[in-house]
C-alpha cells in the first residue's frame, strides 16, 4: 500500500511540475510554429526569468510579482530579436529551408550571447530564491505550496494564451500567419508585427516558467540548455502549434521524470524522454495533437 | 611584372607549395614547439576535422545535425574500451566504423523526417547517449570514468594531421562527385531532386554516415591526450557546437572556409586565458550573428570581398582614370 501511495505522490508531483514544462513548450511552439525559427535560445530565456527573479527577490520583490517586471523585458527582447535579426535573415534567405538553417545558426549565436552575458554578471553558482516552500500533505507525501501555485499559474497563463489564440482578432491573425503567410499578408495582416509578437510572447512565457522554476529549486546561469532540450521534446511530443498538446505532453514528461527518478535512476530521465520521442516520431511525426 | 599577376597566373603550384610548407611546419612542430603548443595544434586540427565533416553533410544538404558530439564521444569510448587490446591505428578505424554504423542506423530512422524534426532529434541524441552510457557505466559496472594510456604527443599530432588531410580530401572529392551533386540538389530543393530520380534518403544516410566516420576517428585520436574521461566529458555538447561555430565563422560555401574557421577558432579558444574565455565565447556569439546577417560566406567571403575591393582600387590607381571601367574584372 505504501508503494502505491508513493507512486501516487510522485505522479502528483510530476503532474504539477509538468504544467511548467507545458508553459515553456507553448512559448517554443509559437516560435517554431509561427516564426519558423528553431529557437534553441528558448531555455536561456527561462534561465533569464529565473536569474532575474533571484535578483528581484534580493531587492525585496515577491517572486509572484517578478513576472510583472521580467515579462515585459523579455517580451521586448524577443520582439526585437524577431523584428530585427530573424526578419532580416528571412528577407535575405533564398528559400524557406535556407531560412530555417540560417535562423538556427543565428539562434546559436544569440544563445552564446545571452548565456555568457548572464555568466559574466551572475557567475555559475546556484542562486537560491525558493518561495512558498512549506508542505501540504497529500497521500503520504508533502507537496510544496510552490508546486501547486506554480501549476495554477502555468495553467492560468496557458488557458489565457489558448483563449487569446482562438478567440481574439489578433489570435486569428497569428493562426492565419502560421498557416499561410503570403495569403495572410494579402488579407491585410501585418505579418512582421505578428511574427515579432509571437516571438516576444514565447520569450515571455519562457520567462514566467523560469520564475516558477526558481520558486522550486535554485537556478544557475547554466540551466538554459537542458531546458531547451526538454522544451523541444515536449513540443515535438505535443505537436507543433497545439497549446493543449503542449500542456498534456508537459504533464506526461513531468510524470515520466518523477516516476523514472523515484523508481529507477535519475540519470535515466533524459534517455526515457528520448525513447518516448523516438517512438512517437517514428509512429506519428507530427506529435500527439499536431496537424498534418 | 607584379605580384598580383604572379599569383593569379601560378595559383595552383603556389597553393600546393604553400600547403607543403604548412605540412612541413606541422610535421616539425613537436621538435621545437613544446608540449602545450603541440596540444593546441592538435586541437586546432581536430576542430578542422569536426568542422569539415559537419559541413560535408549539413552544409550541403541543409539538414542541421547537432549530433557530432555523439560520434565524437563514441570515438573516445572506442579508445577507452579497446586501448589494451588493439593497436592505435586499428582503433582509429574501428572507432570510425562504429560511428558509421550508428549513423546509418540513426539516419535510416530520422532522415525521413522533415528538417526541423531531424535537428530536434539529433539535438537530444548527444544527451541521450551520454546519460545512457553514464547509467550503464556507473550503475551496472560501478565504474567512474576511464584513464588513457599516455601516447607520444608527436604521434597524436601526426595522427590528427593525417585525419585532417584525409577528411579534407574526402570532402573535396565528394563535393566533385555525383554524390556531391546529388547532395547539393537536396540542399537546393529536395522535392525536385527526388523527382529527378535522386534517391534522397539513401544519399542523406550515406553522407551522414560518412561524415560520422571522421568525427568518430577524431574522438579516438583526441582521447589519449585527455588522460581521463567520463561520459559527461566524452559526450559534452560542446563538441556539437564547435564545428558549427567554426564552420559558420569560416564560411561554409567553400572547402577552405571551415578549415580556416576551425584553425582560428581553435587557436583563440586554446590560447586565451581562462578569464578571457567568457568574453571570447560572448564575442563569438556576436560574431556568429554578424556573420549570418552580413557575411553569408564567413571569413573567407570577407577576404575575397576585400580582395575584390582592394584589387579594384589598385588597378584604378595604376591605370589612372582609364582603368576605371576594368576595375572589377
Amino acid at each position: 500500500m505504501a508503494e502505491v501511495e508513493r507512486l501516487l505522490g510522485l505522479s502528483m508531483i510530476g503532474i504539477l511540475a509538468g504544467g511548467v514544462y507545458g508553459l515553456l513548450a507553448v512559448g517554443l511552439s509559437l516560435q517554431i510554429g509561427v516564426c519558423r525559427v528553431l529557437n534553441i535560445t528558448h531555455g536561456e530565456f527561462l534561465m533569464l526569468g529565473g536569474v532575474l527573479t533571484f535578483t528581484l527577490a534580493g531587492l525585496g520583490i515577491n517572486p509572484l510579482l517578478a513576472p510583472v517586471i521580467i515579462g515585459p523585458l523579455l517580451f521586448g527582447i524577443g520582439f526585437l530579436l524577431q523584428a530585427t535579426l530573424f526578419k532580416r535573415i528571412k528577407v535575405r534567405a533564398p528559400s524557406p529551408a535556407a531560412f530555417e538553417g540560417n535562423a538556427l545558426l543565428a539562434a546559436f549565436g544569440v544563445m552564446y550571447i545571452i548565456s555568457y552575458l548572464a555568466r559574466l554578471r551572475f557567475g555559475t553558482r546556484a542562486l537560491p530564491s525558493q518561495y512558498l516552500t512549506e508542505g501540504v500533505p497529500f497521500v503520504g507525501i508533502n507537496l510544496a505550496v510552490n508546486l501547486i501555485v506554480g501549476f495554477a499559474i502555468a495553467a492560468a497563463v496557458g488557458i489565457a494564451v489558448y483563449l487569446f489564440l482562438t478567440r481574439s482578432r489578433l489570435g486569428r491573425a497569428i493562426r492565419a500567419t502560421a498557416e499561410d503567410q503570403p495569403t495572410a499578408e494579402l488579407m491585410g495582416v501585418n505579418t512582421n508585427t505578428v511574427l515579432a509578437l509571437c516571438f516576444g510572447l514565447g520569450a515571455l512565457l519562457a520567462g514566467i516558467a523560469g520564475t516558477l522554476i526558481s520558486m522550486r529549486t535554485p537556478v544557475t546561469t547554466a540551466m538554459g540548455f537542458n531546458n531547451t532540450v526538454i522544451a523541444l521534446i515536449v513540443v515535438t511530443l505535443g505537436g507543433l502549434g497545439s497549446v493543449p498538446g503542449s500542456f498534456i505532453a508537459g504533464i506526461i514528461i513531468g510524470v515520466a521524470s518523477m516516476l523514472v527518478a523515484g523508481l529507477w535512476e535519475s540519470v535515466l530521465i533524459v534517455p526515457v524522454y528520448y525513447a518516448m520521442l523516438m517512438v512517437l516520431l517514428l509512429a506519428r511525426p507530427t506529435g500527439i495533437f499536431g496537424k498534418k | 611584372m607584379n605580384i598580383t599577376r604572379l599569383f593569379t597566373a601560378h595559383r595552383r603550384p603556389l597553393l600546393v607549395g604553400f600547403l607543403i610548407l604548412l605540412m612541413a611546419f606541422v610535421f616539425t612542430f613537436p621538435l621545437y614547439g613544446g608540449a602545450y603548443p603541440t596540444r593546441v595544434l592538435t586541437t586546432m586540427l581536430m576542430y578542422t576535422v569536426l568542422a569539415v565533416s559537419w559541413v560535408m553533410f549539413s552544409g550541403t544538404t541543409g539538414y542541421m545535425s547537432l549530433a557530432p558530439a555523439a560520434f565524437f564521444g563514441i570515438g573516445i569510448y572506442s579508445t577507452a574500451l579497446l586501448q589494451h587490446y588493439l593497436p592505435f591505428p586499428v582503433i582509429i578505424i574501428v572507432g570510425g566504423l562504429i560511428s558509421f554504423a550508428l549513423a546509418v542506423l540513426l539516419g535510416l530512422v530520422t532522415l525521413r523526417l522533415k528538417g526541423i524534426y531531424f535537428t530536434i532529434f539529433s539535438f537530444g541524441l548527444v544527451v541521450f547517449i551520454g546519460n545512457t552510457v553514464n547509467y550503464v557505466e556507473a550503475d551496472i559496472f560501478g565504474r567512474h570514468g576511464w584513464y588513457f594510456d599516455a601516447l607520444d604527443r608527436a604521434t597524436l599530432l601526426y595522427a590528427m594531421l593525417g585525419l585532417a588531410v584525409v577528411t579534407v580530401l574526402a570532402a573535396y572529392f565528394i563535393s566533385r562527385s555525383r554524390l556531391g551533386l546529388a547532395m547539393q540538389s537536396i540542399g537546393g530543393n529536395e522535392e525536385a531532386a527526388e523527382h529527378m530520380g535522386v534517391n534522397t534518403t539513401r544519399i542523406k544516410v550515406l553522407t551522414f554516415a560518412i561524415s560520422a566516420i571522421f568525427m568518430g576517428a577524431a574522438g579516438v585520436i583526441l582521447a589519449p591526450s585527455l588522460s581521463y574521461s567520463n561520459p559527461s566529458i566524452a559526450f559534452s555538447v560542446t563538441y556539437s557546437f564547435i564545428p558549427i561555430v567554426a564552420a559558420v565563422f569560416g564560411g561554409m560555401g567553400q572547402l577552405h572556409g571551415p578549415v580556416i574557421g576551425a584553425l582560428v577558432f581553435g587557436f583563440l579558444e586554446k590560447t586565451l586565458r581562462a578569464q578571457l574565455l567568457t568574453y571570447f565565447m560572448l564575442g563569438f556569439g556576436i560574431i556568429m550573428v554578424v556573420v549570418i546577417l552580413f557575411l553569408p560566406n564567413g571569413l573567407v567571403g570577407l577576404a575575397s570581398m576585400l580582395r575584390d575591393r582592394l584589387g579594384g582600387v589598385i588597378s584604378k590607381v595604376r591605370n589612372g582614370s582609364d582603368g576605371e571601367q576594368h576595375a572589377n574584372t
